[in-house]
């Protein structure tokens, strides 16, 4: 049974221009112990989508089922309880931690929310602040510096470490790395597939980085305007890209060779305003292959075993 | 292909009052006509500061070049006169800052503001003249000439961008410094900027210094490529040489850390450790704390830059010893 499953999950914001959809009718599940890769550009939802799940945001309609249970019906009381199994690492480490708090006092406070520990229980929190800075690679001696005198690195690793402090099942990573340079940025990938196998994790990996993506997940989501345009394995998503803003995205990347000239397919325009969008397929504005049949609602198809598409071109003999 | 910058023996130091900040030290590079240069590095490097530099838009007091010359034309900038400068700046020699948001005033039409570039470097044009050469940029950026009159918050990250890049090439430079010009902008936006400089390079065969820590972004815009780390360039030379015959501990960290697209492997290789402090830096190879060859003679003796064939120099007692090259 998957551990998480979203069902038509629906965020909109109300705006004085009207609703703006920023997830639209979004379901996927992910498996005990994978990682869901989630793609697209600033803007297109991807966050909303993560914080939603946590119910950070309120759904606008649809179902999130964990654990087989649909917490969209759970009450404050349960929720705090559940937020124990299901936790966040945001994107910026340098404005997520309180600049007024130590590591040590950053990394206890969710151990003494979520009542684990007995605020007065100072030997038995400072024993599993340090064994959780072990976890996560933060030497002992910084317990009680600030977030100032640490390097972003360090300071994404104290944001792990809150996160794993409450025994989490699922961990939403909103961009984890985007602010961290190569070097450090591979540190963290790395540590974190090794918590993702010694504690059974699952993620959900948010990023607009396509290679970062492909070389965690067990499967991507890629999203355009709110919607999912297509969903498969990281091998066949690279290997047969359907959806036209999915190939236009994969050959947008730079390749780091020189010998490998890209065929690039270079988009015209930007994202349009996700106010007030049409019924109608939402990137036909910029498609190359936009014809009248994109003006009416897409419906998700599946072309190849696990691989869905929401493009009325996909799995029709194309003529290009 | 002509030599139209040349740098030797660069050093930059911030007189702080915590210390003293080592912030360039010998730094030695040249741009060539039509050359696309790119300048790598991590956060905190130097890139930045190498480009201030050549702009003189170092601020002093607290920064002060201490040794080495620019050469362009024949002419040492470092001690040019304020005007002489000036006239350089923007005309000549122009730059694209990094962040497209806050490089672009917010209280002036765009239109109005790249005029303003020409109008500074051509006293003789009158407004009309000036402004009817604005819109042709903006036409030349993929930006239509009727949005002249619209404020930067009316425009998208990557339109902005355009705009920074029509007033930077406003005046034809004969070179151009991007510092990370794609770095705020999503990737299918920046593949139109990269598209957009690629064809105004060919166009106008104007030398470039691009600034960027994005490896692919490198291999796919340039021809020649310098690392540099905490201060120093420590290999440099064609895209070939650094990509295909990586020399350089340093270089190979860098290549190893990137997840890549076209391959496939379980692990990526981190550099582990952290850049040295810029006010304490080790007295012999910047980068033998962090280097996995590292033997006694890095910790003790400073490397000099050596050419090891063709275009391709490395800062690296190891390599040079294998290479047999030169100083």
């Amino acid at each position: 049974m998957a551990l998480l499953e979203v069902r038509n999950l629906k965020k909109y914001f109300d705006t004085p221009a009207g609703p703006l959809q920023a997830v639209d009718d979004v379901s996927f599940s992910i498996e005990k112990g994978q990682t869901l890769g989630v793609v697209g550009e600033s803007g297109c939802g991807k966050t909303t989508l993560g914080r939603t799940i946590l119910r950070l945001h309120e759904p606008t309609s649809g179902e999130i089922i964990f654990n087989g249970e649909n917490i969209c019906d759970y009450n404050k009381k349960q929720m705090k309880a559940m937020r124990s199994k299901m936790q966040i690492i945001f994107q910026d480490p340098y404005s997520s931690l309180n600049p007024r708090m130590t590591v040590s006092q950053a990394i206890a406070a969710p151990l003494i929310l979520q009542g684990l520990y007995k605020k007065n229980d100072k030997a038995g929190i400072s024993k599993r602040v340090l064994e959780l800075m072990d976890l996560v690679g933060l030497a002992q001696r910084f317990v009680n510096s600030y977030p100032h005198e640490l390097d972003g690195g360090r300071r994404q690793r104290i944001g792990i470490a809150r996160a794993l402090a409450v025994n989490p099942e699922f961990i939403v990573c909103d961009e984890p790395v985007s602010a961290l340079d190569v070097s450090i940025q591979a540190q963290i990938l790395n540590l974190m597939q090794d918590l993702q196998e010694q504690l059974g994790l699952t993620y959900m990996f948010i990023t607009h980085d396509l290679s970062v993506v492909k070389h965690l997940s067990n499967q991507i989501v890629v999203m355009y305007l709110g919607q999912v345009v297509e969903r498969a394995e990281p091998e066949e998503l690279f290997k047969n890209p359907t959806h036209p803003y999915t190939q236009a995205l994969l050959s947008a990347i730079p390749i780091p060779s020189p010998d490998i000239k890209m065929d690039r397919v270079v988009l015209k325009g930007e994202i349009s305003s996700p106010i007030n969008m049409g019924a109608g397929c939402r990137f036909a504005k910029r498609c190359a292959y936009a014809r009248p049949e994109c003006m009416e609602p897409q419906t998700e198809r599946q072309i190849a075993e696990g691989h869905y598409v929401t493009c009325c071109r996909a799995g029709v003999p194309t003529d290009n | 292909m002509g030599k139209i910058l040349e740098i030797h023996d660069l050093k930059v130091c911030f007189h702080t009052e915590d210390g003293t900040v080592h912030a360039l030290n010998n730094v030695d590079l040249t741009l060539e006509d039509g050359i696309t240069l790119g300048l790598v590095g991590e956060t905190g490097a130097g890139k930045t500061t190498l480009a201030k530099s050549i702009m003189r838009l170092i601020p002093s007091p607290p920064g002060k070049i201490e040794n080495g010359e620019i050469i362009y034309d024949g002419k040492n900038i470092l001690e040019l006169s304020d005007t002489d400068i000036m006239s350089i700046r923007g005309q000549e020699i122009s730059m694209i800052f990094q962040d497209p948001m806050s490089s672009l005033n917010p209280v002036i039409t765009v239109g109005d503001q790249i005029a303003e570039v020409i109008q500074v470097h051509n006293k003789d044009l009158d407004k009309k003249e000036v402004f009817n050469r604005a819109c042709e940029m903006l036409e030349m950026v993929g930006i239509s000439a009727d949005r002249a009159f619209d404020y930067p918050h009316q425009f998208s990250g990557g339109m902005k961008q355009r705009v920074v890049i029509a007033m930077a090439l406003a005046c034809n430079p004969r070179i151009l410094i991007a510092d990370e010009p794609t770095t705020a902008l999503d990737v299918t936006i920046q593949a139109q900027v990269l598209e957009m400089m690629r064809e105004l390079k060919q166009k106008f065969n104007t030398a470039t210094l691009l600034i960027t820590h994005d490896l692919g972004v490198v291999a796919q815009m340039c021809e020649k490529v310098a690392i540099m780390y905490a201060g120093e360039i420590v290999e440099s030379g064609t895209v070939h040489d650094i990509f295909n015959n990586t020399l350089h501990p340093y270089t190979e960290g860098l290549l190893g850390a990137i997840p890549k697209i076209h391959l496939h492997e379980k692990r990526l290789q981190p550099i582990e450790g952290l850049m040295p402090d810029p006010m304490d830096m080790p007295k012999g190879c910047i980068f033998c704390d962090r280097c996995k060859y590292a033997t006694e003679r890095c910790k003790n003796e400073h490397p000099q830059i050596t050419n090891v064939g063709g275009e391709h120099t490395v800062r690296c007692f190891l390599r040079q010893d294998e290479k047999g090259g030169e100083e």
